[in-house]
């Protein structure tokens, strides 16, 4: 199977859609929130953030993402009161945010709406299980469980670049520090290399601190066309491209090498044309990547053409990826220690970026980031789907 | 003339060191018990056997089976279909099912035997496989084993034909199990041994020598069911028969395999028969069964068969009790195994080739051969051109593996591979290794096995196994 031709692919979305607003509810065990609530939380920081009084009367449509609702867009027109307006769910895996994104970034750059609303989220704690479910739908195909599908990559990948479980940790114990310095992170406790250790092994090579938290969680995103954006504030952010890329299913592509995930180099390659983006590692300064578990972070580094193929060990080794490292990865602690509301994700990332890009993120600030652009990256199902979101203040 | 034309066996690798029972420390070399594993029953070990039976044979002559079972898991729904089109039988097959008693494997035998004599079927597969429940603490815990064994029934090429059979029915209440019961119930030892075994097994071989002009010195091998070893040997002396004669009823190693049980004995002494050589197998239950085979010039020329005693030389020593009842589902636990509503009978019905009997397809434009079937082609994209492609005798390869402690099993961790198979990849689970044998490359081969009990009905797939020599 070849990677689709970008000889067809259009122009993109580069500078036609700004983003004026960003909220995000607190992550964690909410046991006392409903998803209406997490909604509620996170689209009014929103609105606030983009200044906006009367959501109702200015917001156009909403584009919202979710995987474990059964309720369909509904859930959020009932709980914001959107109504007598378009408002749509989106559903791709893990990708579900960064696809409710785009979809509402087009919606203004095909000239549709002005200003949309999106919103990411997800309720898996509502289930009574700990970690995901573990599916009995089918014969095939089992064990289903996340981090059985994601390790298929470690032995071949191991044994190909002489990587280990030591490096895998050192990108578990970075986000476990960065979750302490985010504020609505789940998770703020740093761990040490013991602590790795010790912990049981999930699916082999992943452990506890390999795997993304289990949390309830939203976050919310307001788009407008970008000649709009002064009429909101000064320093809107841009978007410069935004990709979604569907894969095989790597457990059955007769040509998968299990050294990488298809869809995440098909997504870079489709985002940084859109974005104009020819030396990733010089041009981007700061990236929230897939962390479901520790290798999908270790592979991104790669595909994302952070850094050549097998050498992700040296560039983990020398810090290149920590908060004060060339190109900080995960500066609020990734779904490491944010947890992974699938629907939210994305969405949360882009979050994290915009606050990045202007100045806002506090402790953990990169330097220099707000004049360099921002990535952010899912990938899920087998997995078979990735998006990336690439945004920039001019 | 009908006889048998090939056999073969399965016994699950799993054994249970009697010295384990009841939670006490295991040690090994003492008397031990096949097990059937969390994943194996009657119909998954009854595939397995009739797997080694077939072995390099042509499938497509078949045109009966007949499933000899007392614990087959459906009260209603046939075991023979599912074993045909496990084994990719087609469908012009006459199918039954024999139950209900222990010597329902030597009557299955028997009925194949006197169909094909009869000429109104050709080659028949005889499976019988039993694997029975004992209650924790009972006596027959230790007793009963797990296994089964197939036969091919045929006139063409038999190895060893029949000369004759003899049968006696009997009634007596000393082993018996009701719809509504989980568990075998056996009446008091002596009396099942002394009423029932001693006096039917005697009764059946005298009036099968009778009807033959047949006496015990004429036999080079002597098959008989016991229910253990002092009754064997009670029967045993009763006959005047010599050591050598006698085939080693595997107390101790096996375990009784209910209606397996004497076919096991005999695919046993198959293994070892030379041309000429007259073999005897006797079975007990509500009655006994005896038959009498004679060993052709064709025993030397079958490709030898993984029978009883390559599988007997392959075992796994369960490390205790507690794993043992897990694996069978007698622990008690909070939640219902693999709950839910189970699977949709529809979505079983259009999946049943890829889940039953691991048939993929090749595609006829670019001859990618892929699992499961798809309308479009995964390689050159050509749109409903396939023809049907077997994978489960196929040999495959690993691509990629983890170890999962996280999907519930009795012993875990669950070995998940990535397989290639002639080009095509499943993600397959892989059993009968430990964790530390697997790597990328390795050869392994299918094995038809329950995959769980979704719907609290049984869901059979297939599961890779390490690859090994034929026999």
């Amino acid at each position: 199977m070849s990677a689709p031709s970008s000889a067809s692919r259009k122009r993109g979305i580069r500078d036609q859609v700004a983003i004026v607003g960003v909220g995000c509810c607190q992550f964690g065990e909410n046991w006392d929130q409903s998803p209406s609530d997490m909604i509620v939380d996170a689209a009014y920081e929103a609105y606030a953030d983009a200044g906006i009084d009367a959501p109702q009367e200015r917001i156009e449509a909403v584009f919202t993402g979710s995987v474990y609702s059964q309720k369909g867009p509904h859930e959020c027109s009932d709980a914001l009161k959107m109504f007598h307006k378009p408002v749509s769910m989106v559903s791709n895996y893990c990708a579900t945010g960064t696809d409710a994104f785009r979809y509402g970034a087009m919606a203004i750059a095909s000239g549709m709406h002005d200003v949309v609303l999106v919103v990411g989220y997800d309720k898996p704690k509502d289930r009574g299980v700990s970690g995901p479910t573990v599916m009995m739908d089918g014969v095939r195909d089992l064990p289903k469980t996340p981090a059985g599908w994601f390790a298929l990559c470690a032995a071949t990948y191991f044994e190909k670049y002489g990587a280990s479980r030591d490096d895998l940790a050192k990108i578990a114990i970075k986000n476990h520090h960065n979750g302490t310095l985010a504020p609505k992170s789940f998770l703020k406790r740093e761990i040490t290399l013991e602590d790795y250790k010790k912990a049981r092994i999930i699916s082999w090579p992943f452990g506890l601190y390999d795997s993304a938290a289990q949390t309830d969680g939203a976050a919310a995103a307001i788009l407008c066309r970008a000649d709009l954006a002064k009429s909101f504030r000064d320093d809107a952010v841009l978007v410069k491209a935004v990709s979604i890329q569907s894969g095989p299913n790597p457990q059955k592509d007769p040509t998968n090498d299990f050294l990488s995930w298809k869809p995440t180099g098909w997504a870079a390659t489709d985002a940084y044309a859109q974005a104009g983006i020819e030396d990733p590692r010089a041009q981007i300064g700061v990236a929230q990547v897939h962390d479901c578990f520790s290798l999908t972070e270790l592979l991104t580094y790669e595909d994302l053409g952070f850094c050549e193929k097998g050498s992700a060990k040296e560039h983990i080794a020398s810090g290149d990826f920590e908060l004060d490292g060339e190109l900080p990865v995960n500066t609020d602690g990734g779904l490491k220690t944010f947890g992974h509301p699938t629907g939210a994700t994305g969405v949360r990332m882009i979050y994290e970026n915009v606050l990045q890009l202007q100045g806002r993120a506090g402790p953990r600030q990169v330097k220099g980031a707000e004049g360099k652009l921002a990535l952010s990256h899912n990938i899920g199902g087998h997995p078979t789907a990735c998006g990336i979101a690439v945004l920039g203040r001019e | 003339m009908a006889g048998i034309a090939s056999y073969g066996a399965y016994v699950p690798p799993t054994r249970l060191p009697l010295s384990a029972i009841g939670g006490r420390p295991a040690k090994e070399g003492g008397p031990e018990k096949a097990v059937a594993w969390n994943d194996e029953d009657a119909v998954t070990m009854a595939v397995s056997a009739a797997l080694n039976c077939l072995r390099g044979l042509d499938r497509s002559k078949i045109d009966g089976v007949i499933f000899a079972s007392t614990s087959y898991p459906f009260q209603e729904k046939q075991g023979a279909a599912l074993i045909a089109k496990a084994l990719d039988l087609g469908r012009d097959v006459r199918t039954a099912d024999q139950s209900g008693s222990l010597r329902a494997g030597t009557t299955a035998l028997r009925a194949a035997l006197d169909a094909v004599r009869a000429g109104s079927s050709k080659n028949v597969l005889v499976v019988a496989s039993d694997c029975r429940m004992a209650a924790p603490g009972s006596p027959l815990e230790a007793n009963l084993g797990d296994g089964a064994a197939a036969f091919l029934v045929s006139a063409e090429n038999p190895i060893a034909t029949i000369d004759g059979g003899h049968a006696v029915a009997d009634e007596i209440v000393d082993v018996w199990r009701t719809r509504q019961d989980t568990f075998v119930h056996s009446w008091e030892e002596r009396f099942v041994v002394q009423e029932g075994y001693v006096p039917n097994l005697s009764d059946v071989v005298s009036g099968l020598f009778e009807k033959l002009g047949a006496q015990t010195s004429d036999f080079a091998k002597v098959c008989l069911y016991a229910p253990d070893r002092r009754s064997h040997g009670t029967v045993a002396r009763k006959l005047g028969l010599e050591a050598e004669q006698t085939q080693d009823p595997l107390i101790g190693r096996l375990g009784n395999a209910g209606c397996a049980f004497a076919p096991l004995l005999l695919a046993a002494a198959l293994e070892s028969a030379a041309e000429g050589d007259r073999l005897l197998v006797a079975s007990y239950g509500d009655g006994a069964e005896a038959l009498a085979f004679t060993a052709t010039e064709h025993v030397a020329k079958l490709e030898p068969r993984r029978g009883v005693s390559w599988h007997l030389a392959r075992r796994f020593a369960i490390p205790n009790y507690d794993m043992y009842l897990k694996a069978r589902n007698l622990q008690v636990t909070e939640w219902e195994s693999a709950a839910g509503p189970g699977l949709s009978a529809t979505i079983h019905h259009r999946e049943r080739d890829e889940d039953l009997a691991l048939i993929g397809q090749k595609c006829n434009a670019c001859g990618a051969v892929q699992f499961p079937n798809q309308r479009v082609c995964e390689t050159c994209f050509a749109k409903d051109d396939f023809e049907k492609a077997r994978l489960s005798d196929r040999i495959g390869k690993v691509v990629t593996y983890t170890f999962d402690f996280f999907f519930p099993t009795p012993d875990p961790p669950t070995i998940v591979t990535v397989t290639e198979v002639d080009g095509a990849r499943i993600h397959i689970q892989l059993v009968e290794t430990k964790a530390e044998f697997v790597k990328p490359g390795m050869p392994v081969e299918f094995s038809f096995r329950r995959i769980h009990m979704a719907g609290g009905r049984p869901n059979y797939y297939w599961k890779a196994t390490p690859a090994e020599e034929s026999a």
